[in-house]
């Protein structure tokens, strides 16, 4: 047996100074030195427990067996049979609650870097086109056309599935960028745009068809397109619409939902403002309310925007944050200031309609909750407030209106998201599968390309037997 | 996909219709619907009511006013020149059916909303009194439009060039006294549609106003145009743009309207520098 290395590679990042002010991307990637030596962590386990907690089920031991004996594209081929998108899952995936943490070597507290060699690799790919080998070389076409509505990690995965199982899949995506959250929602020094504008061309080069500027639910609506000649959909809206505080003030100048903030940022390059048309006003003291990955991106968006102070607003305590751990050094290192168990009681405003403070509640942890969490709980009169100019609400979305309120026979949950079998994605209504932020509420890219996968499948399955 | 713009008319000093090829969105359009827009590459995403579609052509016309460094440039394309996106129809179409008599009051360029949506209530079995006011003579487009799907059409412009001289609120007040009005459509300048709302309030007659707040993707995506009706924080995107005017936080709604006027004025300067660089 092979001696057990517990060093695990460090990622190189580009300089603290430097980052603050730019919008490249912050990890850098392994060298081949690096990959090596952390491949050759790797134990090869004859009953593998990381892929289990993969959720598109990636052949990990094989792809590092392969990259350790320096074959690449055999090492890219592994990857791409089960995701289509590796460049992205390398960079965006909570590995260390996913395969890292089923490692062997997560009990020594060394895991094998399995994120960042399926980085690595695709990395590799990119840089070397012409020795990759086509995957979609032998697809039997049928003729069946799919329709997939959202173009996000969801609708990539189930079109990549379905065209390579040889249907004629077209994308509906509502913006004008293809890619969803990938696109408009991480900023590119955690998640390139040309990593994910790679990664789309990969998907169209499988035969998969993207039309641009298609809302559905105004445009047409499912029942249209499955009248048009589609045997089956897949619905990949995203959750869509932002929730804010319910709180007063909150629709002062100077406040924005995450979601729009980060959209004038990533796909309409407001940060290059007045070179592009977006305008983004971002001022010297910034409080972003909310203590996931979102909340994170904003807050290092405000940074390198030229914010003097950026704080983080949570309810709860560092134990309880949602955001991925390497996400809240990152912020923390960059000079974001976490402002922990404060809940907002309302924004502050001058005559001019314009924020010019926050009034936050000191909260305390109680019992745990339904989600396991300690619930915080506000303790009476510990107002304090802060004087910020800008305000960016990251608490999540809800469930866009556009689709179910425009398709018939599709159940809703009471929160108004689509009611889905999660062992199929299929919906209530015939012929309609539902996977991602649309059929579980928000959460991760990796879980929505699992989702996209499983549809895919169920796809499948039953026009095969419907014939 | 391709928007061709396949006709272009300056309709008055700043204001420009354009005909768009979209048959996908003509196919669906309704009275009162609008329209996302993206000009070039680096553009921004601005919302334009359809002002009026063609099925069997396939196309869509929008009016719009240049106002700011975006619309300057789309006033730049011509016939032949292409949209790089055009999204639609969104927003919710305006409530169209038999009230008796309606009264659509439109400002400015806001003519060419007001078209379809009268043409509508016309065809509904209402009796249409239509008011237009302009600044000016010269501002004055669409009339023969309007009068066409208006049972009555009384014009007004701010100086006394042309037709009645004041706002459109005067002979919106003496209309209401001296008829009965089921209904008021009022859409241009916000203050024009907050003058009318608080003229019609004493009234009881509701009245429907089409927002314009400042949008992004036009989708319910990230509240941008978030406006607050009757206390309750609502999208324009979706849950509008029509909205009860005598429910809408006015001073909300242009306050939000003037959050980027530094970086309009910056972009604006910019393009008059490279469209006259001798200046």
């Amino acid at each position: 047996m092979a001696k057990i290395n517990l060093n695990r590679q460090p990622m190189p990042k580009q300089p603290l100074e430097s980052r603050k002010n730019n919008f490249d991307e912050v990890a850098l990637g392994y060298t081949p030195e690096q990959a090596l030596e952390e491949a050759s962590r790797c134990l090869q386990c004859p009953k593998p427990p990381c892929v289990a907690g993969c959720p598109v089920g990636i052949d990990i031991p094989d792809f590092i067996k392969a990259l350790r004996e320096h074959d690449m594209p055999e090492a890219t081929h592994i990857l791409k049979r089960k995701n289509s998108l590796p460049g992205i899952c390398g960079r965006v995936c909570p590995q260390e609650s996913q395969c890292e943490k089923s490692c062997v070597l997560a009990k020594k507290g060394a895991p094998v870097a399995i994120g960042r060699l399926e980085r690595y690799v695709a990395d590799w790919e990119r840089s070397h086109p012409e020795l990759v080998r086509k995957q979609g070389a032998h697809i039997d076409h049928h003729g069946k056309k799919i329709a997939i509505v959202g173009s996000g990690p969801a609708g990539l995965s189930c079109s990549a599935q379905l065209a390579q199982m040889g249907y004629e899949v077209t994308i509906f995506e509502a913006l004008h960028s293809a890619g969803g959250v990938l696109t408009y929602g991480i900023p590119s020094f955690r998640l390139p745009k040309d990593i994910v504008q790679g990664e789309i061309d990969y998907v169209k080069s499988l035969g998969v068809e993207i039309q641009l500027d298609q809302v559905i639910g105004k445009i047409s609506t499912v029942d249209d397109i499955l009248k048009n000649g589609y045997a089956a959909v897949f619905l990949a809206p995203g959750a869509g619409a932002p929730m804010f505080l319910n709180i007063p003030g909150e629709n002062l100048n100077g406040i924005y939902s995450a979601n729009e903030f980060l959209t004038r940022i990533n796909l309409m390059k407001a940060y290059l403002f007045p070179e592009y048309d977006t305008p983004i006003k971002t001022g010297n003291r910034v409080a972003v309310i909310g203590g996931g990955n979102v909340a994170m991106d904003a807050a290092r968006c405000a940074v390198r925007l030229g914010a003097e102070k950026v704080y983080i607003i949570y309810r709860r305590s560092r134990t309880e944050m949602p955001a991925r751990q390497e996400e809240r050094e990152n912020a923390e290192e960059e000079g974001v200031i976490f402002t922990l168990l404060t809940n907002p009681k309302r924004f502050i405003g001058d005559d001019r309609g314009k924020l010019t403070a926050i009034e936050l509640y000191k909260m305390k942890l109680g019992e745990h909750d339904d989600t396991g969490r300690r619930r915080p709980i506000t303790i009476p009169e510990s107002e304090f407030t802060i004087d910020i100019d800008t305000a960016i609400v990251a608490l999540g979305t809800k469930p866009n209106p556009l689709i179910p309120s425009s398709t018939t026979d599709l159940d809703l949950t009471r929160w108004g998201s689509v009611k889905t079998d999660a062992a199929t994605g299929r919906t209530s209504k015939d012929s309609v599968w539902c996977g991602g932020d649309m059929a579980t509420g928000a959460a991760t890219v990796i879980s929505a390309m699992g989702a996209g996968k499983i549809a895919a499948t169920s796809i499948d399955s039953y026009l095969k037997n419907t014939g | 996909m391709s928007y061709r713009i396949i006709a272009k008319k300056d309709l008055a000093q700043g204001i420009h219709l354009l005909r768009v090829e979209a048959p996908a969105i003509a196919s669906k359009a309704q009275a009162g619907q609008f329209t996302m827009v993206r000009g070039d590459e680096k553009g921004e995403r601005i919302p334009i009511t359809i002002a009026d579609w063609d099925k069997q052509e396939g196309s869509i016309t929008i009016v719009f006013m240049e106002v700011g460094a975006t619309t300057k440039k789309l006033a730049c394309l011509n016939v032949g020149d292409t949209l790089l996106n055009f999204v639609g129809p969104l927003g919710r179409p305006t409530e169209i059916k038999s009230f008796g008599t309606v009264a659509c009051v439109a400002g400015g360029f806001a003519i060419a909303t007001i078209v379809p949506i009268a043409r509508a209530m016309k065809q509904a079995g209402n009796r249409v009194i239509s008011i237009m006011g302009f600044r000016t003579k010269d501002l004055v487009f669409w009339e023969d439009r309007l009068k066409e799907v208006s049972d009555n059409l009384i014009i007004t412009t701010d100086d006394g060039s042309y037709k009645r001289k004041g706002l459109v609120t005067e002979p919106l007040e003496e209309l209401l006294e001296q008829d009965t009005i089921n209904r008021v459509i009022a859409i241009g300048p916000t203050i024009m549609m907050k003058a009318c709302s608080t003229t019609t309030m004493s009234f009881g007659v509701k009245t429907m106003v089409s927002l314009n707040p400042i949008m992004v993707d036009g989708t319910g995506m990230c509240g941008s145009c978030r406006v607050s009706i009757g206390g309750k924080t609502m999208f324009a995107c979706v849950d509008g743009p029509d909205f009860d005017g005598h429910a809408v936080d006015w001073d909300l709604l242009m306050n939000r309207q003037r959050i980027y006027l530094d970086e309009e004025r910056e972009s604006q300067r910019l393009l008059e520098k490279r469209l006259r660089p001798e200046f």
